[in-house]
């Protein structure tokens, strides 16, 4: 699949004017369904309490109470900000780890032929189709039998490790020019100094896709943290949102005061990253 | 020893120079391969062996074979759970694929806004299943919600959605699809722009129409990205987790007389709730053949009817 294509003009001929109307309209139509939980979240998120049971719905707040609402959350939940802060020292720990370990891998699979290669790197995406909920279990004792539950080791250093970034920047490593590489190796450089001031620098894009990838799945992260790494010190923000969801007595628009916070870092990077979202996007169908 | 050494050595390469590079890859490999070894390849040979134990992690494991698999047959839990899983595969599935399809096409046109649209489509996927299964709580309250105002007119305004044994799969659904619409209609994307141009326009040349095109090129060329993305959303749909967690979470949790509990959330239940370890090591079992099952019926059906073009693969 040509990952790049995703930007080159469009393979069909130009429409009627008919056509194109009716396309546009239910282009339209969709993407009004796909803003309006958005919408709805931001509207609710800056209700006054008594606004919330009022019939009919209102999409703007007659008396908007952004700033109380957020006081308010934060009387509820104390620690919010440090559930923020845990998520994102989980999130830049797990990228800074794969980014280690996977570009090393990476590059040895790509250039450097040993006995049993094949077998390990296909061992290696074998572990891709195990689906995470099928070694949830073991994983949890396993973390148990090394005493690292409820701290950060656990929520970043098995997420450090990973096939499919792995797999990802070697296939990006094996588009880079052989010769750059061995005249880097006549000059005296070793292995690292090539992977470091050679290979990567020329694999910027695959690099960003597979940043914005990682960051995106480490911070909205769930499952694993809640069984992992569920104590005040430890929680990350997906957490500490669903414990607010689980009182039946928080309202509403606490909730989506909540949701918004944990959801608006990932939107702005996306807006500012759209491209390498997308990208990696493409690129992850491929491991399929 | 020497000889010993050089015959070990000689095992890694013939001349020093394979040799030396065969011990810089191996020592380029090592963190990654070892620490998926042992994060990921211990875990599961532990689950199997997990599986025929019983197991609440406070009394040390009692060996019991295969018990935990008879009961599971016998479990209407589990059986209420699987089917469950079947149900929302068949409401995510074929509208995802069908919603992704159709955008992805029309985004495919020569179009003004294209790149706006297609962010609009891909935002609800960088956003995290749990806080939009929040909002998606909220938009299906019964009384105040969106989803029951827009309904209001068709007397629906106060349907209780989530309490709804009948119901609940619906909201679960929809969140879902709201999420996966962009992943799929990116992939589609990539696979539409792919479809070589002169079929195109050679087809026009031979007077074929916007759907004839449509279905004797587009459709048969597109197969492989559709088999994807099927496999894909069949396997995601098979870890359905973090929805029900959330949606469930302010009534009652896996949905009245279980009736939002998917396969994942019942194996969460089995083990961190109820503290049993062998047995919901058992469920994660057969959720795991189930999905290496899944993956080989499709990949056995691929040869059926996904069409590659002469070369590829």
């Amino acid at each position: 699949m040509n990952v790049q294509a995703t930007e080159r003009p469009p393979a069909y001929t130009d429409l009627s004017v008919s056509l194109k109307i009716v396309t546009y309209l239910m282009l339209a139509m969709g993407a009004v369904v796909m803003v309006m939980p958005f919408a709805w979240m931001a509207s609710t998120a800056c209700k006054p309490p008594a606004e919330l049971s009022t019939l009919p719905i209102r999409w703007i707040p007659q008396n908007p109470a952004c700033i109380e609402n957020l006081q308010q959350l934060y009387k509820t939940s104390p620690n919010f900000s440090r559930y923020m802060l845990n998520s994102a020292i989980m999130t830049v720990g797990r990228t800074l780890g794969q980014l280690v370990t996977c570009s090393l891998a990476a590059y040895g699979f790509a250039r450097y032929p040993f006995p049993g290669r094949n077998v390990i790197f296909a061992l290696c995406l074998g572990l891709l189709m195990v689906p995470f909920q099928a070694i949830l279990i073991p994983e949890y004792l396993l973390l148990r039998q090394l005493g690292w539950l409820n701290s950060f080791a656990a929520l970043i250093v098995p997420g450090a490790f990973s096939a499919f970034a792995m797999f990802l920047l070697r296939q990006a490593f094996l588009q880079i020019p052989l010769e750059l590489e061995e005249s880097a190796m006549i000059d005296g450089a070793n292995p690292l100094q090539i992977l470091r001031f050679i290979t990567l620098p020329l694999s910027g894009p695959a690099l960003a896709a597979f940043a914005v990838i990682t960051v995106q799945a480490a911070w909205n992260d769930f499952l694993f943290p809640l069984v992992a790494a569920n104590t005040p010190d430890t929680r990350v923000v997906t957490i500490g949102i669903s414990l607010l969801q689980g009182e039946r007595s928080t309202p509403w628009n606490l909730l989506m005061m909540g949701s918004f916070l944990a959801t608006v870092p990932m939107l702005a990077l996306f807006v500012m990253l759209q491209r390498y979202f997308i990208e990696g996007v493409a690129m992850s169908g491929i491991k399929g | 020893m020497p000889a010993m050494w050089n015959a070990l050595l000689n095992q890694f390469g013939r001349t020093p120079l394979t040799r030396r590079k065969a011990l810089w890859g191996m020592a380029l490999v090592a963190p990654n391969v070892l620490g998926l070894m042992f994060f990921f390849g211990v875990p599961v040979l532990m689950a199997f062996a997990t599986s025929l134990q019983q197991w609440n992690a406070v009394k040390p494991p009692v060996f019991v074979g295969l018990d935990n698999f008879s009961r599971l047959v016998g479990d209407a839990a589990f059986w209420q759970a699987l089917g469950n899983t079947a149900k929302l595969l068949l409401l995510t599935v074929p509208a995802e694929i069908f919603l992704a399809l159709n955008v992805a096409v029309m985004l495919n046109q020569r179009l003004r806004g294209r790149g706006f649209f297609r962010t609009v489509y891909f935002l609800p996927v960088v956003t995290s299943t749990v806080a939009a299964a929040i909002v998606w709580t909220w938009i299906f309250q019964p009384r105040y919600g969106l989803v029951g105002n827009l309904l209001a007119p068709v007397g629906l305004r106060d349907q209780p959605w989530l309490t709804r044994p009948d119901l609940v799969l619906f909201p679960i659904a929809a969140v879902t699809v709201w999420q996966r619409l962009g992943f799929d209609m990116v992939l589609f994307l990539a696979g539409l722009q792919a479809i070589p141009r002169v079929l195109y326009e050679a087809a026009i040349i031979d007077g074929a129409k916007g759907w004839q095109r449509f279905r004797f090129i587009t459709l048969p060329l597109l197969s492989p990205t559709t088999f994807l993305v099927m496999v894909l959303s069949v396997i995601n749909g098979f870890q359905i987790f973090d929805q029900v967690y959330i949606m469930t979470a302010r009534t009652t949790r896996g949905g009245v007389g279980g009736s939002a509990t998917t396969l994942s959330y019942f194996l969460y239940q089995s083990a961190f709730v109820q503290s049993e370890f062998g047995y919901a090591s058992a469920v994660a079992l057969v959720l795991f053949l189930i999905t290496l099952g899944v993956t080989a019926v499709q990949l056995r059906m691929q040869r059926r009817w996904v069409y590659y073009e002469a070369g590829e693969r």
